[in-house]
């Protein structure tokens, strides 16, 4: 075959163009000349984009981090990634079908958006709940902030540096997962809260394992503190890292132990209380320091704190229905529906329609979840579909910090900041 | 009007009307909170006003709403916390349809910034002197706002078609 021919075979056959200017990229390669920058000859200047597929972005965490040497001068974050728009969604759902998905906005702590939801259902329709319920509710949340705050010590310890740690963390959240388990037949995404209740009461094992884990943990957690109080590895990694002053984390809007490790004792469960939390005692373990120390240890102490609220709870727990008795605002228990018309009428009526509040009515409830203010805005316009619903969740919030915390920090700090602001894309990303 | 205020909201609402006697439009209340709305063109100096006179130096969230066959179809909510009574107030403004705009209060709290951006990526309402007015969510090149209520849950306008959810007909 001569050369001609051989030619031929090897021509491009589809978009030539395309081709061709991508052999001849090919070609240039190793001829292209580097343009030296006068201004930085030594060209230490670079933008670095870290995600949104990154290990330690804790989801889909895009930074676009501008660098000079090991500095950041400037950081953007680059969101959006989860955007499922389920806000759009439940605007088509009726509310009790719209509780799976608040399950998976912030899927650490499913328990916590459960129950903030149904306050804000309950709140707008004006549904009693019976006090036995909203007892299992705070036991179930704290046990759900205990969950997410395990996840976040084992990722950021984790990522300064200690890998072993990350298992020792998910032995513990293995419990509460039986726990869950137990309490409401699903292991992650529970949904066990109802409109105007709880789906059903604590069997005797559910009450058996919590009784267990509140004596076991403790011991766990004062392990944990004497591995990593006085680790120098840990300290020093942490210390004076992502220092946010009081003024600058009202003004961001930080929220959660965010904010009160930057000295501000805001705590909605304290000061606006929701369920039961004005008959408990508890502390809000607040830090002045504001670095990524004081994050670490507001959080370890407010997991000392959910075990205090959670025993003040078994202790305190009343006898009674664990759901609203009132066939037009809850769902009636499956014995009504089983063996009575009426219970199943109801129970048709609750699926297809479901409960509606006021027309024109709107309302806002909060509550504190694991990372911060976790709050439901409801429009009606009197069907059983809320005309509009807002989420304001604690992640976006917090995101909005790290975005200003990250400029002149280190870029190998990166990871442990977004360790200690503690986002879940699930929940900011909506 | 008959209105239950706790006595620290009945002092802002009080200090509100004074200083701003013709621009509050309403005063009411829904299941237990406070609503206050004004012209759109005073939200800046409102919010200051709330800011360094009550005390609402925290901004927990801004929300956009969209009241679709209304005379005025927009509006945005404004969720602050005052820190010192602990009391929470909503501050709202009605925009019209036709290119909804409003200024920004970036310059009153900093967190407004990315909830605003929030506001303009779901609703299409752009902030005057907003510092970054980009999408949040969605990707720049995305033409829809999708909490408007009139795009569809389902399958985004002029997009390839949808699946038919009934295989055996054609």
């Amino acid at each position: 075959m001569d050369i001609k021919e051989l030619k031929k075979v090897n021509d491009p056959k589809f978009f030539r163009k395309h081709q061709e200017s991508l052999y001849r990229a090919l070609e240039d390669k190793h001829t292209t000349v580097e343009v030296i920058d006068d201004e930085d000859p030594l060209n230490t200047r670079m933008i670095l984009n870290m995600g949104p597929q990154h290990p330690a972005t804790h989801g889909v965490l895009r930074l676009v981090l501008q660098l000079n040497g090991e500095f950041i001068e400037k950081a953007k974050l680059d969101i959006g990634y989860l955007h499922r728009g389920i806000e759009k969604v439940a605007e088509n759902k009726t509310y009790q079908e719209f509780m799976p998905y608040t399950d998976r906005t912030d899927y650490l702590a499913p328990y916590s958006n459960n129950v903030a939801f149904c306050g804000a259902v309950e709140k707008i329709a004006n549904v009693e709940v019976p006090e036995r319920a909203h007892y299992i509710r705070m036991i179930g949340a704290e046990l759900a902030r205990i969950s997410s705050h395990l996840l976040w010590l084992g990722t950021m310890v984790q990522d300064s540096g200690a890998v072993s740690f990350f298992l020792w963390t998910f032995r513990e959240r293995e419990k509460l997962y039986d726990i869950f388990d137990q309490i409401g037949g699903h292991r992650f995404t529970i949904s066990h809260a109802r409109i105007g209740g709880v789906a059903n009461d604590l069997t005797s094992g559910a009450m058996a394992l919590i009784k267990e884990f509140i004596n076991t943990f403790p011991k766990e957690l004062k392990d944990f503190h004497s591995l990593l109080d006085r680790n120098r590895i840990f300290y020093d990694r942490n210390e004076g890292v992502g220092v946010l002053k009081t003024e600058d984390a009202l003004d961001y809007g930080a929220t959660g132990p965010t904010l009160r490790g930057s000295g501000y004792a805001y705590d909605i469960r304290a000061i606006s209380p929701y369920e039961r939390y004005d008959e408990v005692e508890f502390e809000i373990p607040t830090r002045l320091e504001g670095d990524n120390l004081a994050r670490y240890y507001v959080r370890m102490e407010e997991m000392h704190e959910s075990i205090r609220i959670i025993r003040q709870c078994l202790d305190k727990l009343p006898k009674g229905p664990v759901r609203a008795d009132n066939g037009k605002q809850a769902y009636p228990s499956k014995d009504e529906v089983y063996y009575s018309m009426e219970g199943m009428i109801h129970d048709f009526m609750m699926t297809d329609t479901g409960i509606c509040p006021p027309d024109g009515s709107e309302s806002f409830h909060s509550i504190e979840g694991p990372k911060g203010e976790l709050g439901f805005f409801i429009q009606s316009d009197g069907t059983g579909h809320p005309w509009r619903m807002g989420i304001k969740s604690p992640s976006f919030a917090n995101l909005q910090v790290l975005e200003k915390l990250l400029d002149g920090e280190m870029v190998a700090d990166t990871v442990v900041m977004i360790g200690g602001v503690d986002p879940v894309m699930g929940d900011s990303d909506k | 009007m008959d209105l239950e205020l706790s006595k620290p909201l009945q002092k802002v609402v009080d200090g509100l009307t004074e200083d701003f006697s013709d621009k509050i439009i309403d005063v009411y209340q829904s299941s237990g909170d406070t609503f206050v709305r004004v012209e759109p063109d005073a939200i800046v100096n409102v919010c200051k006003s709330l800011k360094e006179k009550h005390h609402f130096i925290y901004l927990a969230d801004i929300l956009g709403a969209d009241r679709f066959t209304a005379q005025e179809r927009f509006e945005v909510i404004y969720n602050m916390v005052s820190l010192r009574d602990r009391e929470r107030l909503f501050v709202k403004v009605w925009l019209e349809e036709e290119s909804p705009r409003v200024d920004s209060v970036t310059a009153v709290w900093n967190s407004a910034n990315w909830f605003e951006r929030q506001a303009y990526d779901m609703f299409g309402i752009t902030f005057n002197n907003h510092p970054d007015m980009r999408r949040i969510y969605m990707p720049e090149d995305f033409n829809y706002y999708p909490l408007r209520k009139e795009f569809p849950l389902l399958g985004i306008p002029g997009s390839i078609p949808l699946p038919t959810s009934t295989p055996d007909t054609e």
